[in-house]
């Protein structure tokens, strides 16, 4: 593959990469004085459409469109929330961005919140990042010193301050609505929409909710220009018109049995096999991979014959997975077995339901019981159905739930089960030679409970 | 005119309210089953049971679009052109699945669970559910928690439809209530220290769709099959609250809240909700009790006795009186009032002591208990203003009664707590030559009166309440009273000579054509009663006249 220069994680791994003498001296924050000076936040909004940019927290969504549905003329306030609650197994994106080029970060944050017509922005950090939480403060702190924050920024007249939000280490709370709540101060459970965030957010005031890695994309757009990010990553298929194309870099997040696991940046729609065998270097000791995650966990999998997939936003639901979600690939070697992969799934998605819809709160913890027990060696084939019943039934896209989390849940489920069914099949038989044709209830163990 | 289709059958929407589907579908006569929505709070669409497809009628070319998922019913608006699917395999899957879902823990101890026979689990799981069981068995398992002093959670049986705790949050405004934990662990709970304790605590348990929040007042006394229900008004205050009584055999078990959108919207408050037990107090006054000396044992009477004695009394009277308590019905106040002046055209009404408690009690939800703790001072007064009788405080009136010295001085009590001090007795005992007292309980006046007359308790009587806003009512009796005891309104009709069994409704007819104030009245009274457009200025004056008691 052709060579990249990487833009997002240029400074990383330089010598104090995280202070603003670093950044500046790489040119930073000389977009951010451009903008104040030469654009109205409507220019903004419309490079940022022109650009292509989609939203790099997981669904994709047009940055610049989410941005033009804010109220025109509203007395405000307009908040911008900065999604720094990262938690999707396998993804450390944002933490890189946050832990080794905050002002990367806060640059795009100003431009966006500029652009939005924000005064206050709220970033929402995970809970576990406790570096990223220094870093960011040490960066916030220096930008109020240079003027870049605070009162009047740059002569600009546009007025912003920045509050870290720490999380308490739940995975709603990434979910946009759920974040809303938590900045709230309340339980994280996604609200109903419509009124949409734009309309009603935080404190039922407008509101935008843009990923790091979203803003830093921003930061580049506004010093190279929206061409210049179109001219990266997969055009939009001129045949599908629903098809917004898969524009600029974006940071893969690699990890599993890789011989070297990282983040790494590239332009959009590289394979996976390329990110494993280029930036990966293979396969760890010599084996062969038997599937892949494509972009977190809850994007579901892809099998050894799809790893040729290009990880951009529209490629991976043709292989039946969710979408390109974090991007954040796992390998499993061969000797990986489907059951464990769907039991750390199950497990994971059970303990972050928030509870609110039934069908997500009692679906994942069904269906991680039945997993938990077939792989104790009392699985009946009958359960697979069943289990392919739960993620077919559970989640926002066959309408049974409010927000996206029970569709995290559901595609692990139905990727394992229609892409591994012989193997799974094989499992139940060979460790329950008894009762793998049964279909009675089964009476549940009590140490099952202990989940 | 707005139309929208439900299962194919068009009905027109009500021109001023927005509805949602569940809404708009009973319109059509279909019932789409949910448990966390109820349309006095907020809408969270959690509990996924009403599940619907939906779609839109393009109003030109009649075509029909569908959207692709399903969405919740409670949450989506019925506008012109809407359409609902209620019933097709894709609604009925979806909500078998919850069905499932939500019996996965459930401990499904119906045998000793409070609500079965009204539970909308059960319900439910037999219109919707499926067949067969799939899931893991359970260990049996049954948490109980007392989360106040009127209400015990039963933990596993909760489906976290989350109605309690938006209750608490958004009518009762205290918020006791709140889910901890997450995911399937999730439960209801409250604060260490910081019990459910608010005043309309009691509501939560007939909000609780299934059998865990249980009543610790109702808990285990009865099965809820052996209970019938009967339209009520509570008399705990002047608001007038319309309720359902649940009684087997004469006996009351529990009071709930019917739905009135004029008066008390779905609430009760705990004071009204509990306050029926005094019906069944073994201390209430029965038998019919002649004094013939101060001095003397009261002696027993038969009915006929005791009606034969007063209107012998009655007879020989010079000049007569009557307290009328602000408890007693329209349409016993008009008798009394009636036969009172048959007695002695000239004869002197007034309205007996108001009690007051504290100050009204407002609620975020819109929901205010009454200081003013009887049920019908308005329509009492409207009454004695026709009959020309006095209004005013009680102790004016007492003045009047005492300088007056009636002949014959009648007494309707009623009242549930004291309500006449001991030199107020003695006072009227000396005033008059004659006293007769219908009351409920024994009372320093029920020690000296010449004759007592047992009186019936709020539902054990048929008759008609004006509320504090002027609106009139209508409780038909739920139980009858205890043997000894003879409702007030029989016992002056049969004064009166007229014929048969007492007929309030004859009366509320006759009171319509006769009393201005109750001009507006039909008879049968509606459900939701009727509001008498009593002029506001008539109002003024009597609230400020209001007796402190």
């Amino acid at each position: 593959m052709a060579e990249f220069e990487p833009v997002l994680l240029a400074n990383v791994g330089k010598q104090e990469s995280w202070t603003r003498r670093v950044y500046e001296q790489n040119g930073g924050y000389q977009a951010l004085r451009r903008v104040l000076k030469t654009m109205t936040p409507q220019e903004v909004v419309e490079l940022v459409k022109a650009s292509g940019l989609r939203g790099r927290g997981g669904a994709g969504f047009p940055t610049g469109v989410k941005w033009s549905f804010l109220p025109k003329d509203h007395p405000g306030p307009v908040y911008f929330c900065l999604n720094a609650d990262e938690s999707e197994p396998g993804t450390f994106n944002n933490r890189i961005l946050m832990e080794h080029d905050p002002h990367q970060v806060l640059e795009g944050t100003i431009i966006s919140a500029y652009a939005t017509g924000a005064s206050v922005v709220y970033i929402y950090l995970r809970y576990e990042y406790p570096l990223c939480l220094k870093r960011l403060q040490q960066a916030i702190d220096e930008c109020y010193e240079a003027g870049y924050l605070g009162r009047d920024i740059l002569g600009s007249g546009f007025s912003l301050d920045v509050y870290i939000h720490r999380g308490a280490a739940a995975y709603i709370c990434g979910e946009e609505t759920g974040l809303i709540e938590s900045i709230e101060g309340k339980r994280a459970w996604p609200r109903i929409k419509p009124p949409f965030p734009a309309v009603q957010g935080v404190f039922g005031k407008p509101t935008v909710v843009n990923n790091v890695e979203t803003v830093a994309c921003v930061t580049h757009i506004a010093a190279r220009g929206a061409e210049w990010f179109k001219s990266i990553g997969v055009p939009a298929d001129p045949n599908n018109p629903r098809d917004a194309g898969s524009y600029g870099p974006k940071l893969y997040c690699l990890s599993g049995h890789v011989n070297r696991p990282g983040c790494y940046e590239a332009p959009l729609g590289i394979t996976c096999r390329e990110l494993i065998e280029h930036f990966g270097q293979g396969v760890w000791k010599g084996r062969r991979a038997k599937a892949a995650i494509p972009g977190g966990i809850s994007m579901g999998l892809l099998t050894a014959q799809e790893l040729d997939t290009p990880l951009d936003f529209s490629s991976l639901q043709k292989v039946g997975c969710l979408g390109l979600g974090t991007a954040a690939v796992v390998v499993m070697d061969e000797t990986v077995r489907i059951i464990d992969y769907l039991y750390n799934s199950c497990r994971f998605f059970a303990h972050e339901s928030c509870g609110q819809c039934t069908p997500c709160r009692e679906g994942t913890a069904w269906a991680l019981r039945i997993v938990d027990r077939i792989r104790r060696g009392r699985g009946r084939l009958v359960d697979l159905d069943i289990l392919l019943e739960i993620g077919n039934t559970i989640g926002i896209i066959p309408g049974t739930t409010i927000c996206g989390l029970a569709d995290g849940a559901a595609w692990p489920l139905k990727n394992a089960i229609t892409k591994f069914r012989q193997e799974l099949e094989d499992f139940i038989r060979r460790t329950n030679p008894q009762g793998y044709m049964q279909s009675d209830p089964v009476p549940l163990e009590l140490h099952t409970l202990e989940h | 005119m707005a139309t929208v289709i439900v299962d194919g059958k068009e009905v027109q929407l009500p021109p001023d309210r927005q509805l949602n589907g569940i809404e708009a579908a009973r319109l059509a006569g279909v019932e789409i089953p949910h448990y966390c929505w109820h349309p006095g709070l907020s809408v969270v669409a959690s509990c996924r049971m009403c599940l619907v497809e939906c779609g839109t009628r393009d109003p030109k070319t009649g075509q029909v679009r569908m959207m692709p998922k399903l969405v919740p019913a409670c949450q989506t608006p019925a506008r012109d052109g809407t359409v609902f699917i209620t019933n097709s395999e894709k609604v009925r899957h979806a909500r078998a699945f919850v069905q499932e879902a939500l019996l996965m823990d459930h401990p499904i101890d119906c045998p000793i669970c409070d609500k079965a026979g009204e539970c909308y689990l059960q319900d439910y799981y037999f219109q919707h559910g499926q067949p067969r069981r799939r899931a893991d068995l359970n260990p049996f398992h049954s948490r109980k928690r007392v989360l106040g002093p009127t209400v015990v959670l039963f933990v596993d049986r909760c489906i976290m439809c989350s109605r309690c705790v938006r209750f608490c949050r958004e009518v009762a405004g205290t918020g006791e209530l709140m889910v901890v934990q997450r995911g399937a662990k999730e439960e209801i709970d409250v604060f260490p220290n910081h019990p459910l304790e608010n005043k309309l605590s009691g509501n939560v348990v007939e909000l609780c769709p299934v059998g865990a929040l249980a009543d610790r007042d109702f808990l285990y006394k009865q099965r809820v099959w052996f209970l019938r229900s009967h339209p009520g008004i509570c008399t705990g205050c002047s608001a007038g609250c319309n309720i359902w009584i649940d009684e087997n055999q004469d006996r009351i078990y529990r009071l709930r809240a019917r739905e009135n959108p004029h008066v008390n919207r779905w609430w009760i408050c705990d004071p009204g909700r509990y306050g029926f037990h005094h019906v069944h107090s073994p201390k209430r006054l029965v038998g019919f009790q002649l004094r013939k000396s101060p001095d003397s044992p009261a002696e027993e009477l038969t009915w006929e006795q005791a009606r034969e004695q007063i209107l012998s009394w009655a007879q020989q009277a010079s000049g007569a009186a009557a307290v009328l308590s602000p408890h007693l019905t329209v349409e016993e106040a008009y008798l009394l009032c009636t036969w009172m002046r048959q007695v002695d055209p000239k004869s002197l009404l007034v309205l007996g002591p108001v009690p007051r408690q504290g100050e009204d009690e407002h609620f975020p939800g819109g929901f205010t208990i009454r200081a003013e703790k009887c049920p019908n001072r308005r329509g009492v007064v409207e009454v004695l203003q026709h009959f020309g009788g006095l209004v005013g405080p009680w102790e004016e009136n007492l003045g009047q009664l005492l300088s007056a010295s009636p002949g014959l001085l009648w007494v309707s009590g009623g009242y549930k707590t004291d309500w006449i001090s001991t030199a107020e007795a003695q006072q009227l005992r000396a005033a008059a030559q004659h006293l007769v007292l219908q009351d409920l309980f024994p009372s320093p006046l029920s020690q000296v009166a010449d004759l007592v007359l047992p009186g019936a308790a709020f539902a054990e009587k048929s008759g008609s309440y004006v509320n504090h806003a002027g609106r009139l009512q209508w409780a038909p009796w739920a139980i009858r009273p205890p043997v000894g005891a003879r409702p007030e309104g029989q016992v002056y009709w049969e004064l009166l000579r007229r014929p048969g069994l007492y007929q309030p409704q004859e009366v509320l007819q006759e009171l319509a054509d006769q009393v201005v104030a109750f001009q507006a009245v039909v008879v049968p009274v509606p459900q939701t009663g009727i509001d008498l457009h009593l002029p506001l200025l008539a109002q003024q004056p009597a609230e400020t006249r209001g007796t402190q008691a």
